[in-house]
């Protein structure tokens, strides 16, 4: 379920105490150190906005189908003020944002997900919009970038947020068979549908320090087997370890890690 | 198979339960027109019993500790069955049966979730709930029969993926997410029929095909209804009312879209008659074939992948609900 503790709170104050070693950081100093305590290098939660600057070239980004709009298949109770709601707190209009940009010179179509709207979840529209996005990449051309946070699949929009995991899977089933590189950029936390489907899937993935990726979630995990994990379990590192990303970095040297690679993959194909 | 002497029916169908120990007795005795009298009430009362069931009562149907299970199926449809064991890199998952065999003369790959019957052999299938290495083995079977043009049929029964430490150090999410693309990718047909429960994800993995059928009593869902009470009202008990909220049963995914046909079922359900449920499934799985086999393998592959890019509900800006 979605909890946003960790997440940078836009607000009033100054000063924001480190979720990591409880350091009282100055909000200026966060910012300017891509959120991330310059004590003890915990990296805060950020939002879309922040992994655009991060990872795409100045002015480069150009969204595309900001206004999808997520019906209301199973009449589920309550799933519309949720929606009203959750479009209210993030200023979107679902938990996924894609468009064309450039990093470091190269042109890729670049997509993440907002965990502040429902937990990051995968209904209908963030399904079309990712398969959408992988599409663009195709007949683009473009190597394709997506940073995913995630709670998993949309409970209110029932099966049918199942089945956008298949969808997305296929597509980018074509997307490999094109030979048109995609890097997935899983970061805290990522779990259960979407760690299922597409965030698993990239040619090559990379995350951040610290951050929590899987299938299942920690509590069902503990129900299941009636005792408490160990630490650092489903951590990024963790993941490292068991071979299930291929590189963890910390915030700043994100991009870079993603152009070198591409660098590589996508040489045939630069014209810089 | 005698009634009542295995346990494990519902509390909804002890009236019928009584009947037919009734009937055991009477037959037992030679009272011929006594045993007529009695079938006809069971004729009846299953009629009564099961024609109306609530969804949460599919659940427990779907559910059924008595519900004939993937190997049940083989068993009855399927000639020279040869199971196939392990992923070639961790192990072999009791949880997922995968092999060859013939069903009438058609060559096909079956691939199913395999839950137990009594307590050590529920244990040793984990109770139909796969580890990655299961997700693997069901693709490298899956992958060897698109290799040598042969169908595939998939036999969905899983409360889900297991979520334990190892299943998640080796990797369950990418197993299930690798399976997603693959199989959209196989040239051959595939037909998937989920038996029982279809849970969430771990059921998903086996289930990318070009005819989705469910059987009559079958559910499918994106969530456990436990765990979605548990959501949305902290309150797991709730479960019945979250079966109706969450649309999950055959029904309900044939008017939603997600799924092409339901399966019929013997009357009062496949747990009551294993060997004609067995018929209507096999029935089910050969006209489905012999449809598909008319098409070539690149177009199956290009209308799969439409078909799941299909399903999605949501506005564009000019506000048409698009399906």
């Amino acid at each position: 379920m979605p909890d946003s503790e960790s997440r940078v709170k836009p607000a009033d104050t100054l000063w924001q105490r480190c979720n990591g070693c409880g350091e009282i950081i100055y909000r200026k100093t966060l910012e300017s150190n891509f959120h991330v305590c310059n004590r003890c290098g915990y990296h805060f939660r950020i939002g879309p906005e922040e992994y655009i600057r991060i990872i795409l070239d100045e002015n480069s980004w150009e969204e595309l189908d900001a206004d999808l709009i997520a019906g209301d298949p199973l009449r589920f109770p309550k799933y519309p003020e949720k929606l009203r709601e959750a479009r209210q707190k993030t200023g979107r209009n679902d938990a996924f944002s894609y468009g064309r940009g450039m990093c470091g010179r190269i042109p890729v179509v670049f997509g993440v997900m907002d965990f502040g709207f429902i937990g990051g979840s995968m209904g209908s529209v963030v399904g079309e919009k990712v398969a959408r996005a992988i599409r663009l990449a195709r007949k683009e051309s473009r190597p394709l970038i997506i940073v995913a946070t995630s709670g998993g699949a949309r409970m209110q929009e029932g099966i049918i947020s199942l089945m956008q995991m298949a969808k997305t899977s296929a597509e980018l089933g074509l997307l490999r068979q094109a030979r048109v590189p995609y890097i997935a950029i899983p970061v805290d936390p990522c779990t259960a549908g979407v760690m299922a489907s597409f965030a698993s899937l990239g040619d090559v993935i990379i995350s951040e320090p610290n951050a929590l990726l899987g299938f299942a979630g920690q509590r069902v995990i503990e129900d299941t087997i009636g005792e408490k994990l160990p630490p650092g379990f489903q951590r990024a590192e963790f993941m490292l370890r068991h071979g299930l990303v291929d590189v963890v970095v910390p915030r700043r040297n994100l991009k870079e890690t993603v152009v070198r690679i591409l660098s590589v993959l996508w040489y045939r194909h630069q014209s810089l | 198979m005698p009634a009542t002497q295995n346990q494990g029916w519902l509390d909804f169908e002890q009236p019928l339960v009584e009947l037919l120990d009734r009937l055991e007795e009477v037959t037992a005795l030679g009272a011929a027109q006594e045993v007529e009298r009695i079938q006809k009430q069971i004729e009846e009362l299953k009629l009564k019993l099961y024609s109306q069931l609530t969804p949460w009562q599919r659940v427990q149907m779907a559910r059924h500790p008595r519900r004939p299970y993937t190997l049940d199926y083989i068993e009855r449809i399927c000639n020279d069955f040869v199971e196939l064991h392990g992923d070639r890199a961790f192990g072999d998952d009791p949880a997922i049966i995968a092999g060859l065999g013939k069903i009438d003369t058609v060559p096909f790959a079956i691939v199913g979730h395999q839950k137990g019957r009594d307590t050590k052999e529920k244990l040793a299938r984990n109770f139909g709930m796969p580890h990655p290495e299961g997700y693997r083995k069901a693709l490298r079977i899956m992958d060897l029969a698109a290799r040598f043009e042969v169908p595939i049929l998939c036999l969905v029964d899983t409360p889900g993926a297991y979520p334990g430490i190892g299943a998640e150090e080796r990797g369950q999410a990418e197993a299930i997410a690798r399976n997603l693309r693959e199989m959209a990718l196989l040239e051959v047909p595939i037909i998937v029929i989920v038996t029982g429960e279809g849970g969430s994800g771990g059921a998903l993995a086996i289930a990318v095909g070009d005819r989705i059928l469910m059987q009559e009593n079958a559910v499918y869902s994106v969530i456990s209804p436990e765990g979605c009470a548990a959501i949305l009202w902290r309150d797991g008990s709730k479960a019945e009312e979250a079966a109706a909220v969450l649309k999950m049963t055959a029904p309900d995914l044939l008017s939603l879209g997600v799924i092409d046909e339901i399966v019929p079922e013997p009357p009062g359900g496949a747990h009551q008659d294993w060997d004609e449920a067995a018929k209507l499934l096999k029935k089910a799985v050969l006209a489905n074939y012999y449809y598909l086999n008319t098409l070539p393998g690149s177009e199956l592959v290009s209308r799969r992948i439409a078909r799941f890019n299909s399903i999605g509900v949501f506005q564009t800006p000019e506000n048409n609900p698009r399906q």
